[in-house]
């Protein structure tokens, strides 16, 4: 007994150690800018740089517009497969896991043979149809989360009666999904939303085959070219995707339990 | 017969290959309470449901106030509906889940406040306006479905079991309120169960239905004293059912476990030697010979069960028991198991199954 809890935290010591021991280690290095002392010199530089405003502000862009992509496609969906078709599900669920199998890379291909200036859908012909194809693509790359948050969403309320008490009440469609299923999934389409935000940010491969000056080739182009400013910039990207967890965290605690406990 | 309120004509309703509901037909005249009784699977939530529009008869019609509403959607037939889930909708207040159906149609914020009151007062929740559903226990939750359901003002209101995930006093408690609320209101209404004491306590009529058709559609007094089915005889109230063999079809003797009987007028039709199913009661039975009581069968005691006011006790007749109620009288002791007894009848309360 006492000897498997022994063993228990030294496996969860080297775990930790795995975990901490490069993270401390990244952050001690992004403090030996300067000389002979540890300072903050190199979060100054990467903050204080223009192109890193602008990629960030790039990629945010993308992440919100992203998320209301996502929400859009997602939350009808997903109620309508609870509600009419439930014999789709496993379908739809692998649908919603296929960005997962494949390679980001592969999606992008096929969009830039897809949407070349000469077909009859040229989104790549100008900047801003390329910024649609990148949400677009990025909506694609955050299904398997948003779906799976939405869908264990729905799964706490009663969607059949709860729509039908609606229906009877006079209500349409619009009505139902906007004043009764989506309070209710609120928390869930968050904790979607946050995860597709820390995936946007730092996403580097389509945003950089479409050549789009976004968060992801910044990281990477910095990286490959200097010494301590990456590693500040990889600490900042940890804790904005740290914030995001965190975030889910504290609105899943703090959300109206009413949401939470239907009866 | 006043003109019906509602009435559903020649319904069939069949999911695939099977058929739930069929040769279903109804009137039900304004202001009525009419019951769905039945056991489970029998179809009476798929004709409520049809009644809502939440699905559509496979043939047949629904008319209310002599408008065809078969293909009407559920959102446009102003019918009010008591879901035995309560289904209140969790992120509202109460006061929000009462006005939901008045905003929806789109009535002025103040005119739709007062009406919310108002029906806070009607179920006596006067001071629960601002409560969620989840801080409410199930009896008042299902009392706020039903303030929802009637706040605006529906043509039909419909009850699919509203109580049977109550515990048992709230049940009856709150049947009653329903029943009070509906006549103060008059409003015309489908209430559906599987528990007949339920059913047979608040209803003008009741439909008792078994494999998607209605059996027998009459008053309780009717349902329980008349069935007009072996079925509803024996779903509807304890029945003590003897086989009986017709001796003489002219005369209406009929011998139960070497005895005679006299049925005279109750045969229907029915031919010397044929085997009968009859039922009694157990309050048309005493023990031992009463004046007025003109048959009599003797057997012996087999269990006697004291239930305080009540004694339940039962008689073995041949191969088939009795049971009967006698009321407790401290003078008395209560029979004893074994002794030899007599059991009186008028053979006018006996029934005859076909
Ligand atoms: N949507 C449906 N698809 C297939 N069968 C159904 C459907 N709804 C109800 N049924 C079947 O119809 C029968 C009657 O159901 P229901 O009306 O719910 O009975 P009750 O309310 O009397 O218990 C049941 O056998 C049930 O399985
Ligand atoms: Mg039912």
């Amino acid at each position: 007994m006492k000897s498997g809890r022994f063993w228990a935290w030294v496996v969860f010591a080297l775990g930790a150690a795995y975990f901490f021991i490069p993270l401390i280690a990244t952050v001690e290095f992004s403090m030996r800018m300067r000389r002979g002392v540890y300072s903050l010199d190199a979060y100054k530089v990467v903050l204080g740089d223009p192109r890193f405003q602008a990629t960030f502000g790039y990629s945010v862009l993308a992440a919100v517009f992203t998320i209301i992509l996502g929400v859009l496609i997602v939350v009808p969906t997903a109620y309508w497969i609870r509600l009419r078709l439930p014999q789709l599900r496993p379908v739809v669920e692998f649908i919603t896991l296929l960005p997962l199998v494949i390679p980001a890379i592969v999606i992008v291909f096929g969009y830039i043979r897809m949407y070349g200036s000469s077909s009859p859908l040229p989104f790549l012909a100008s900047g801003r149809g390329t910024d649609a194809l990148l949400v677009i693509g990025y909506a694609t790359l955050a299904l398997p989360y948003m779906y799976r948050a939405v869908d264990t969403g729905l799964r706490t309320i009663d969607v059949r009666t709860l729509t039908e008490a609606a229906q009877i009440l006079g209500a349409g469609w619009g009505t139902i999904i906007t004043r009764v299923i989506l309070p209710n999934v609120l928390i869930a389409v968050l904790s979607g939303a946050f995860l597709t935000f820390a995936i946007v940010i730092g996403e580097f491969t389509m945003a950089s085959l479409l050549n789009r000056p976004a968060f992801g080739p910044y990281l990477q182009n910095i990286g490959a070219n200097r010494a301590y400013e990456p590693a500040a910039l990889a600490i900042i990207a940890f804790a904005i995707t740290w914030g995001c967890m965190s975030l889910i965290q504290i609105l899943s605690r703090f959300a109206p339990r009413s949401a939470n406990r239907p009866n | 017969m006043a003109e019906p309120f509602l009435s559903i004509q020649q319904v069939r309703k069949s999911f695939g290959a099977t058929t739930v509901v069929q040769d279903f037909n109804l009137d039900v005249e304004p202001g009525e309470f009419v019951s769905f009784l039945g056991p489970s699977g029998c179809g009476k939530t798929t004709v409520l449901r049809m009644v809502a529009g939440f699905e559509e008869p496979s043939a047949g019609k629904i008319v209310v106030a002599g408008k065809d509403i078969t293909r009407l959607k559920p959102n446009q037939r102003n019918v009010g509906m008591v879901f035995q889930a309560y289904a209140l909708f969790p992120n509202l207040t109460v006061a929000q889940n009462i006005g939901f159906g008045l905003k929806v149609a789109g009535m002025p914020k103040a005119d739709a406040d007062r009406r919310v009151a108002e029906m806070l007062d009607l179920i006596k929740l006067p001071q629960m306006g601002d409560r969620y559903p989840y801080q409410l226990s199930g009896g008042q939750q299902q009392r706020i479905a039903l303030a929802r359901a009637i706040a605006p003002k529906p043509k039909l209101l419909l009850l699919d079991e509203p109580l049977s995930a109550l515990d048992a006093k709230v049940r009856v408690s709150l049947r009653e309120e329903i029943r009070s609320i509906q006549k103060k209101l008059g409003i015309t209404t489908i209430f559906v169960t599987h528990d007949q004491e339920e059913a047979l306590s608040i209803s003008d009529r009741i439909a008792v239905m078994y494999g998607g058709k209605a059996e027998q559609v009459g008053t309780p007094f009717e349902i329980y004293n008349r069935p007009a089915t072996k079925f509803v005889a024996n779903f509807v109230g304890t029945l003590n059912v003897l086989e009986g063999t017709v001796t003489d079809a002219a005369s209406g003797k009929v011998r139960v476990n070497a005895q005679e009987v006299s049925l005279k007028g109750k045969l229907n039709g029915s031919k010397s030697g044929d085997t009968l199913s009859l039922a009694l009661r157990p309050e048309a039975i005493s023990l031992g010979r009463h004046p007025g009581r003109d048959s009599s069968l003797s057997g012996e005691i087999a269990e006697v069960h004291f239930l305080g006011s009540v004694i339940r006790v039962r008689v073995g007749i041949g191969g088939s028991t009795v049971s009967l109620d006698t009321f407790n009288s401290p003078a008395t002791p209560p029979p004893a198991v074994g002794e030899k007894a007599e059991i009186s009848f008028s053979s006018g309360d006996m029934l005859v199954l076909h």
